[in-house]
C-alpha cells in the first residue's frame, strides 16, 4: 500500500500535564492568601505585574483551567497553549477577562462557573489568572525556527502529510484537520505527535469537555462476507461503529453483524522518525502549521 | 329518600367504592400517597413511589410483562422534551398514571404517563449567582399526600401541589451564597420530608434535615460535621470543622423495622487536601443510621477516613437480607463494595470491585486503609480510582430474583496535584487539582453484577466508554441501563447479555424506572434533554395475555 508511509496523524490532545516540571518555587504559594482588593471596573487588571497575584492565579488556573489548558498553561487535551504570545480570541487583559467570564461560543471553552470542572471564579480571581498567564507567556511572537514555505511544500509533497490531513480545505480526510493546530499546540506537542503518533491519541478528557468523541483509534473489522476493513473510528457506541478507511471510504457497521471487530490505540498514522523526516524538515512543517494557525 | 332503611346516598357511596376498587376509574383517581403506601410500595409495582422505587433502595420492579423473551420487541412509546439543557439526572416518580420528574435549573413537571403529555410545569426562579459544583442538576422529587417535594440549587425546599404544581410552601434551608444547595431527591418518611445538602466543594457544614410535609416546619437537623462537645468533633483539626463539608447529596433509605434512615455522606472539605484538617473528619464519607423521628444517630460507619480524593460515600445504601443476615450493601466511590450489618453498623466485608491502588491493607475491622503514598503531592501522584470514583451518583439495583447487585463502574486513574487555597465563603474549596492519568488510558466503563454475600463478580458488560447511567432490575429477568453514547439497553439479568437497545441521541446521566398504566408495562429513562418511555407493541401485549 503506497500510502502506508504517508499517513500522518496529529492528535488533538497534545499533552497530559507534565506536573513534574512544575517549578518548586510554587511551594511558597501555600502561604499565599487570596489577594482581593475590591474591584470597581471590569476592564482593568488591578494586578498587572504583581508576582503574588500571579502565584495565587496559578492555583486558580490549576483548579479551573488546567484540565484543558494543561499545567503550566502549555495546552492540554482541548485547550490551546496559553503561553504563546499571540492568542486567537483575546489580546488585552480586558478581552481575556471577557473570554474567561463568558466562554467562547461555538467552542468547548465554557463560561466561568458553567462547566463541571472548576467551580466559578470571582472577578479578582479571574484577574489573578490573567496575571498568571501573563507571567508565563512568551514575550514576543518570535519567528519560527523553520522555513514555512518549505514546510508547505513538504506537507503537500514529499512528507505526504496531506494524503491524510487537510489544511484550509485542501488535503486528505482520514486524519484530523490541521488548520488550527499550529495556533493552539506547542511546537513540542506537534513534534511529539509526528515522532510518536501512538503515544497519545486524541481523547475527550472528561464528558463535560467532550466535544466530539472521535479519538482516531485504529479499527480493523472482518465483515460477514469475510472482507477485512482497516481504518480509523469516526464514532462508535456499544452497538455500531462508523469508520473511514485509507481510501477515504466511510463504512457504517453494526457490530453484531461483523465476523470480528478490533480496536487498537496503535495510531493509523505511521511513525515519522528522522530517517523519514529530518529534524530540519520537521521544523519547517511546524513553521508552516504555525503560520497557518496564526491567521 | 330511603330504600329499606338504606339511604340512596349510602348505596351510591357503596357503588362508588366498588367502582373504585375495580379500578374502573383509573388513572384519574389520584389517591393520596400515604406513608403506608410508601411503606408497602411492593404491593403496587405499577407505581414508582420513591427515588429508588422502594425504601430499601433496591431499584427493582416486580413487573414482568417485559421479559427476556419479549425485550427485543421493545419500542418507544413517547418522548417528552424538557426544554432544559445540561445533564438530566432525574428519576421520575409514577403514581396512578401520572409521572412526576425534574430537569435542570429546578424545573418540575407532571406528565400523563401513558402519552408523555404535560399536565403542569413548575420553574423555580433561581438567583443568578448560585453555586452548583457539578452542573445545574436535580435528581428528582419525593411524594407524600397530595404534594411533591423539590430541593433547589439555591437551598430551598419546596412543596408543590401534585395536581397543579402550585407552591404550597417554600422554605430556605441554607445560604446558597456560601455554597449550600440541593440536588438530591428527598425521601418522605411518615410525615417528614428528609433531605441532605450539597456543597462539599464549597466548605459547607453538611447536614440532613427533616421537614413537616404539611407545613415545611423543620423537625430536626443532623449536622454531619459535629460541633464542639459533640462526639466526633475531636476528629477535626482546629476550626476546620466549621467548613468541613460532609454533604449528603444522594437519597438515603429507610428501615421501618428499626425506624431508621440510612443516609450516606460525602467528602470532607477541602475535597482534595488533608492538610489543615488532621484526623478522621467524622462524619464525612460515612453511612449514618439516624432515628427517623428525631434525627439522633444510632451508629455510623466511615468508609474513607480523612479523604483526600473527593470520594464521596454518597452512593445509595441498599437494604438487603441474605443468609439470614440483615445487611446494607454499598458500592462505594472509593472502589470497594462494602457490606455492613444493619443492626450494629459493623463491617461484614469490603472487596474491591474496580481498579484501586490507594489501599494495600485493612484495619482490624476489615476496612481498607489508605497508603500514605496515596496522598496528593505538589508534583502530582497517580491514584486509582480517580476523583470521579469507581462509581458515583449513578443509582445501583439489587435484584431480589437473582440476588445480584448491579452497579455502573469505571476504571480511571487520576493524577492528584495539590493547589492549596484558603477558605473563602461561597468559593470553590478543592485544595488540589486532578488530571487524567495516562496509566489507565483509555478509561473503561462497565455494568457489573456482584454477589453481595461474597463480593464476587458474576458478570460484567463493558461499555464503549464509561457511563453515568444508573441501573434498573425487573422481575422480567432484565437489567436496564444507559450509556454515554445515548443507548438505552436491556440486558439479561442472569448473564449480562444485551437483548435490546435504542439510540436516544443524548448521553445518559439518570437511572431508569419501570411502571404500568392500564395493564401495560413501561420502562422510562432521561437522556439528553428528554424523558423516554418504552413498552411492548400492542401485538405483543395481545399475544402475551
Amino acid at each position: 500500500m503506497s500510502k502506508k508511509k504517508t499517513e500522518c496523524f496529529l492528535p488533538s490532545r497534545s499533552a497530559i500535564p507534565n506536573v513534574i516540571s512544575i517549578s518548586l518555587s510554587i511551594l511558597c504559594m501555600m502561604m499565599v492568601v487570596a489577594i482581593a482588593p475590591k474591584l470597581t471596573a471590569d476592564d482593568r487588571n488591578p494586578y498587572v505585574g504583581d508576582a503574588k497575584a500571579a502565584r495565587a492565579g496559578e492555583y486558580e488556573f490549576r483548579i479551573n483551567c488546567a484540565l484543558c489548558h494543561g499545567l503550566g498553561a502549555h495546552g492540554g487535551g482541548r485547550g490551546p497553549d496559553l503561553t504563546r504570545a499571540q492568542k486567537k480570541h483575546a489580546h488585552s487583559d480586558a478581552e481575556m477577562f471577557q473570554v474567561i467570564s463568558n466562554g467562547i461560543p461555538g467552542t468547548v471553552m465554557p463560561a466561568n462557573g458553567t462547566n463541571g470542572q472548576g467551580v466559578g471564579m470571582t472577578d479578582a480571581e479571574i484577574w489573578q489568572i490573567i496575571t498568571y498567564i501573563r507571567s508565563v507567556e512568551a514575550k514576543a511572537s518570535g519567528n519560527p525556527a523553520g522555513n514555512a514555505a518549505h514546510g508547505k511544500e513538504l506537507f503537500y509533497g514529499d512528507a505526504n502529510c496531506s494524503l491524510c490531513h487537510m489544511i484550509e480545505g485542501k488535503g486528505g480526510r482520514v486524519g484530523p484537520d490541521l488548520t488550527a493546530v499550529g495556533g493552539s499546540r506547542t511546537r513540542a506537542a506537534i513534534i511529539d505527535s509526528v515522532r510518536n503518533p501512538s503515544r497519545r491519541l486524541a481523547w475527550g478528557l472528561t464528558e463535560s469537555t467532550k466535544e466530539f468523541p472521535q479519538e482516531y483509534e485504529t479499527i480493523t473489522v472482518v465483515t460477514a462476507d469475510g472482507k477485512q476493513i482497516k481504518g480509523v473510528a469516526l464514532n462508535e457506541d456499544n452497538f455500531s461503529v462508523q469508520m473511514i478507511d485509507a481510501s477515504e471510504q466511510i463504512h457504517l457497521l453494526e457490530k453484531d453483524k461483523l465476523r470480528s471487530f478490533q480496536k487498537s490505540r496503535e495510531s493509523f498514522m505511521p511513525q515519522y522518525n528522522s530517517d523519514i523526516l529530518s529534524d530540519k524538515d520537521l521544523e519547517d512543517v511546524v513553521a508552516y502549521l504555525a503560520s497557518v494557525g496564526a491567521k | 329518600m330511603t330504600l329499606r332503611g338504606v339511604t340512596v346516598r349510602e348505596i351510591f357511596a357503596h357503588l362508588l367504592t366498588i367502582w373504585l376498587a375495580c379500578g374502573l376509574f383509573t388513572p384519574a383517581t389520584h389517591a393520596q400517597v400515604t406513608f403506608e403506601r410508601l411503606l408497602n410500595s411492593r404491593k403496587e409495582p405499577q407505581n414508582w413511589l420513591t427515588y429508588s422505587g422502594d425504601y430499601s433502595g433496591s431499584r427493582f420492579s416486580a413487573l414482568d410483562q417485559i421479559g427476556v423473551a419479549t425485550a427485543h420487541n421493545l419500542t418507544a412509546k413517547w418522548v417528552y422534551q424538557t426544554g432544559a439543557t445540561g445533564k438530566l439526572e432525574t428519576t421520575p416518580l409514577v403514581i396512578d398514571g401520572t409521572l412526576y420528574a425534574t430537569a435542570q435549573d429546578d424545573r418540575a413537571f407532571a406528565l400523563d404517563a401513558r402519552t408523555g403529555r404535560p399536565i403542569w410545569m413548575y420553574q423555580h426562579q433561581l438567583p443568578g449567582d448560585i453555586r452548583p459544583c457539578c452542573g445545574r442538576v436535580n435528581r428528582g422529587l419525593a411524594i407524600l399526600g397530595d404534594k411533591v417535594f423539590l430541593g433547589t440549587l439555591d437551598a430551598h425546599v419546596i412543596a408543590l401541589d401534585s395536581k397543579t404544581g402550585n407552591v404550597i410552601w417554600d422554605i430556605v434551608a441554607g445560604d446558597y451564597q456560601k455554597g449550600y444547595s440541593f440536588t438530591v431527591a428527598p425521601l418522605a418518611v411518615k410525615n417528614l420530608v428528609i433531605i441532605g445538602v450539597s456543597g462539599g466543594e464549597y466548605g459547607v457544614r453538611g447536614f440532613i434535615d427533616a421537614y413537616d410535609a404539611a407545613t415545611g416546619a423543620r423537625q430536626w437537623r443532623f449536622y454531619t460535621v459535629p460541633g464542639p462537645g459533640e462526639p466526633g468533633h475531636e476528629t477535626w483539626e482546629g476550626d476546620s470543622w466549621k467548613v468541613g463539608g460532609a454533604p449528603a447529596w444522594n437519597s438515603g433509605t429507610y428501615d421501618a423495622a428499626t425506624n431508621q434512615i440510612f443516609w450516606p455522606t460525602g467528602n470532607p472539605a477541602p475535597s482534595n487536601r488533608g492538610e489543615g484538617r488532621a484526623g478522621d473528619n467524622l462524619f464525612s464519607n460515612s453511612l449514618l443510621a439516624l432515628n427517623a423521628d428525631t434525627g439522633k444517630m444510632n451508629w455510623y460507619f466511615q468508609f474513607t477516613k480523612h479523604d483526600e480524593h473527593d470520594w464521596d460515600a454518597t452512593q445509595v445504601p441498599v437494604i438487603l437480607d441474605a443468609g439470614g443476615k440483615h445487611l446494607i450493601a454499598q458500592a462505594n466511590r472509593n472502589g470497594y463494595f462494602y457490606v455492613i450489618d444493619r443492626a450494629s453498623g459493623k463491617l461484614v466485608s469490603a472487596n474491591a470491585y474496580g481498579k484501586t491502588t490507594w489501599s494495600d491493607s485493612k484495619d482490624a475491622e476489615g476496612r481498607p486503609i489508605a497508603k500514605k503514598e496515596a496522598s496528593p503531592t505538589l508534583e502530582g501522584h497517580t491514584v486509582c480510582p480517580g476523583a470521579l470514583g469507581t462509581t458515583n451518583f449513578m443509582a445501583p439495583a439489587y435484584d431480589r430474583q437473582t440476588s445480584l447487585f448491579y452497579v455502573t463502574a469505571r476504571d480511571q486513574c487520576d493524577i492528584f496535584s495539590t493547589a492549596p487555597q484558603p477558605y473563602e465563603a461561597g468559593h470553590a474549596y478543592y485544595g488540589s487539582a486532578y488530571f487524567p492519568s495516562e496509566e489507565a488510558e483509555p478509561y473503561r466503563g462497565f455494568l457489573k453484577a456482584i454477589d453481595p454475600t461474597t463480593g464476587e463478580l458474576k458478570w460484567k458488560f463493558e461499555h464503549t466508554s464509561p457511563t453515568w447511567s444508573g441501573v434498573l432490575a425487573t422481575a422480567g429477568g432484565l437489567v436496564f441501563t444507559g450509556d454515554a453514547e445515548g443507548n438505552f439497553i436491556a440486558l439479561d439479568a442472569a448473564s449480562g447479555k444485551p437483548l435490546w437497545h435504542f439510540q436516544m441521541g443524548g448521553a445518559v446521566y439518570a437511572a431508569p424506572i419501570a411502571f404500568a398504566v392500564d395493564g401495560k408495562e413501561y420502562v422510562a429513562i432521561a437522556a439528553g434533554s428528554a424523558i423516554y418511555a418504552f413498552g411492548l407493541p400492542e401485538r405483543n401485549l395481545k399475544t402475551s395475555q
